[in-house]
């Protein structure tokens, strides 16, 4: 099937652009990786809009920070190693504490960061941001759900984190589906395990996983988060009313992220199942394709089933 | 500058240096050292200089400041509360809870206050950043930003710098605090800022070296700064830790202190005994 799948950091781009077009006020921001994230697009179109602050991180969001104060709307691209990690006191304070209006992008979340290494894989940029308050915390899984963020990103006043993977991703939704903060959905039915995913590759897998467990009787629901904070707990204590196993998975540290997320918000409810995390369990990256570290580090369907069925 | 607007402003100096020593002498602690040194940069901009409207903080087409040593903040809000932007009453509620007024700037608590700072070198990129869209959008106000020399230690301020430059930023007229002193001790053992303007001038600023209490140079500079019209501009204000107050010049340690109200009194008794 043609387009069954798009580049991210395309889906990105041209939302920008398009966006661009409409709103003098959407200005863009990179770090000297402008040929990675593909922002080259919004530079050709509008090359006054569009700046570059060199390797240089941190100037990058205090910049931005000061754009949002004159009522830009500025979207800012780096790794998400460097989004979280090297600039977490600048995007917190000038751009989160002042109450401004900065879009921070992390591309290569988790393994996807694969050929660049450890150095270069971040396992805890969620972990980091979840406890900026107020802070919007979303992670795409397809193509249209990373436009529509984008673009409810740039009418939405206020600090926004998304975590988005460069490479091309499959569609999961049809064109016309819609998409808010804060609202997750539910991709698959099922009453006896659910999967409680985020972000492309974990729901992929996750969907993966359900049909594995489908071949055997067991039925397993989908839950593609989207958003990690505000989380939509409607959606995920309505699930685990139902199903007698919840399982996060994350392409991130179970500390601190969605996992957490969802245990935190499970024993405050009262959720009387069995739960468990997949994600990272508690180490660094390190080099390889990223089909190699999915299975390194069991966040493959395999690991999920695996997981479901031993809690049964 | 004339005669009479020297004097005028040199009142409102002595005014606001009285008002700081007081605020944070009520509170019994603070960055009194900083505070001082950024006196009569403070009454330049805010009573001649800068284009603000006390009853409209956040008017269109202002001219903007960034004060990103955040900490001198109560010289801020002294000269903010003389120019009208809020109650002189607030002054005496410095830092306690509930206060607009923080010990570090924030633009949120407080009006007339651009920009949120006190990590330090984060509030000079936010300045490039306001100058950038100011720029972009073609409006004529000019951006100021005061900096520290001990935050000239940040590599953020020399990030920033590299891009402000490149971008060729005019309408941003930065200054350093150079008053030799950061909290540990003096700026030439703590990290030797060695020769400061050729550093500067080596980033590809415009870059001028003044005295900091002398409001008639500090004027001449900034007229030269925005003559200039290439490039942003740095002006290194030579100045004293704790100047004009009788208790804390020259000591080592006046980044932050305690002192008395009665300390306070005297060194504001000092001050005017020695007006002209």
């Amino acid at each position: 099937m043609a387009n069954e799948s798009k580049e991210m950091r395309l889906a990105y781009a041209e939302t920008l652009v398009e966006l661009g077009a409409t709103n003098k006020n959407i200005v863009v921001l990179e770090a000297d990786l402008m040929r990675a994230t593909g922002t080259g697009l919004f530079q050709k179109a509008y090359p006054d809009r569009f700046f570059n602050t060199g390797v240089a991180e941190a100037n990058m969001v205090g910049v931005a920070s000061g754009l949002s104060s004159t009522g830009k709307i500025p979207f800012a691209a780096t790794f998400a190693c460097f989004a979280s990690r090297r600039v977490f006191d600048q995007f917190f304070l000038s751009a989160n504490y002042a109450r401004l209006n900065v879009k921070l992008v992390g591309t290569d979340p988790g393994v996807t960061a694969a050929y660049n290494g450890g150095t270069h894989m971040p396992f805890e940029d969620l972990a980091l941001m979840r406890v900026i308050p107020r802070l919007t915390i979303v992670e795409p899984s397809d193509p249209r759900s990373c436009a529509a963020l984008v673009r409810a990103s740039a009418e939405t006043y206020g600090c926004v984190y998304l975590r988005i993977p460069r490479k091309a991703v499959p569609y999961l939704y049809p064109e016309n589906e819609k998409f808010q903060f804060g609202k997750a959905k539910l991709l698959k039915k099922g009453s006896d395990v659910a999967f409680v995913a985020l972000g492309s590759l974990m729901v992929n897998e996750a969907l993966r996983a359900s049909e594995i467990l489908a071949q055997e009787g067991i039925r397993a629901a989908v839950l593609d988060v989207l958003t990690l904070k505000p989380l939509d707990t409607g959606a995920i204590v309505a699930l685990a009313q139902e199903c007698p196993v919840l399982i996060s998975a994350e392409n991130h540290q179970i500390i601190g992220g969605l996992g957490s997320a969802v245990a935190e918000l499970l024993a405050e409810t009262g959720y009387r199942g069995k739960f468990a995390r997949v994600g990272i369990q508690d180490e660094f990256g390190e080099v390889g394709t990223q089909d190699y570290l999915v299975k390194r580090f069991g966040l493959d369907a395999e690991t999920l089933v695996r997981r479901a069925k031993s809690l049964r | 500058m004339e005669r009479a607007k020297l004097d005028y402003l040199k009142n409102k100096a002595l005014e606001i240096r009285k008002m700081t020593i007081e605020e944070i002498g009520t509170l019994g602690v603070g960055h009194i050292g900083g505070a001082m040194s950024v006196v009569e940069i403070l009454t330049l901009l805010y009573f001649d200089r800068m284009r603000v409207d006390s009853q409209n903080p956040r008017m269109e087409d202002r001219d903007q400041l960034v004060l990103s040593k955040g900490h001198a903040g109560p010289t801020l809000y002294a000269t903010l509360a003389l120019k009208g932007f809020f109650p002189m009453d607030w002054l005496s509620t410095l830092n306690q809870g509930g206060t607009h007024l923080p010990s570090h700037c924030d633009r949120n608590q407080t009006p007339g206050i651009d920009m949120t700072t006190g990590s330090l070198g984060q509030g000079f990129s936010a300045a490039v950043g306001i100058a950038l869209g100011l720029r972009l959008d073609k409006k004529p106000s000019h951006v100021y930003t005061i900096i520290g020399d001990g935050e000239s230690d940040e590599g953020q301020v020399w990030e920033a710098a590299l891009f402000a430059a490149h971008q060729r930023l005019s309408n941003l007229v930065a200054l350093t605090d150079y008053n030799k002193q950061q909290l540990d001790g003096f700026t030439k053992d703590i990290e030797d800022l060695d020769d400061l303007p050729a550093k500067w001038k080596a980033f590809g600023w415009f870059v001028q070296r003044v005295d900091g209490h002398d409001i008639a140079a500090l004027d001449g500079a900034i007229q030269q700064a925005l003559d200039q019209g290439e490039r942003p501009s740095m002006i290194i204000m030579d100045t004293i830790k704790g100047k004009g107050c009788s208790f804390a010049e020259g000591l080592v340690s006046n980044h932050n202190m305690s002192f008395t109200m009665d300390q306070a009194r005297e060194a504001i008794a000092a001050l005017e005994a020695g007006r002209e």
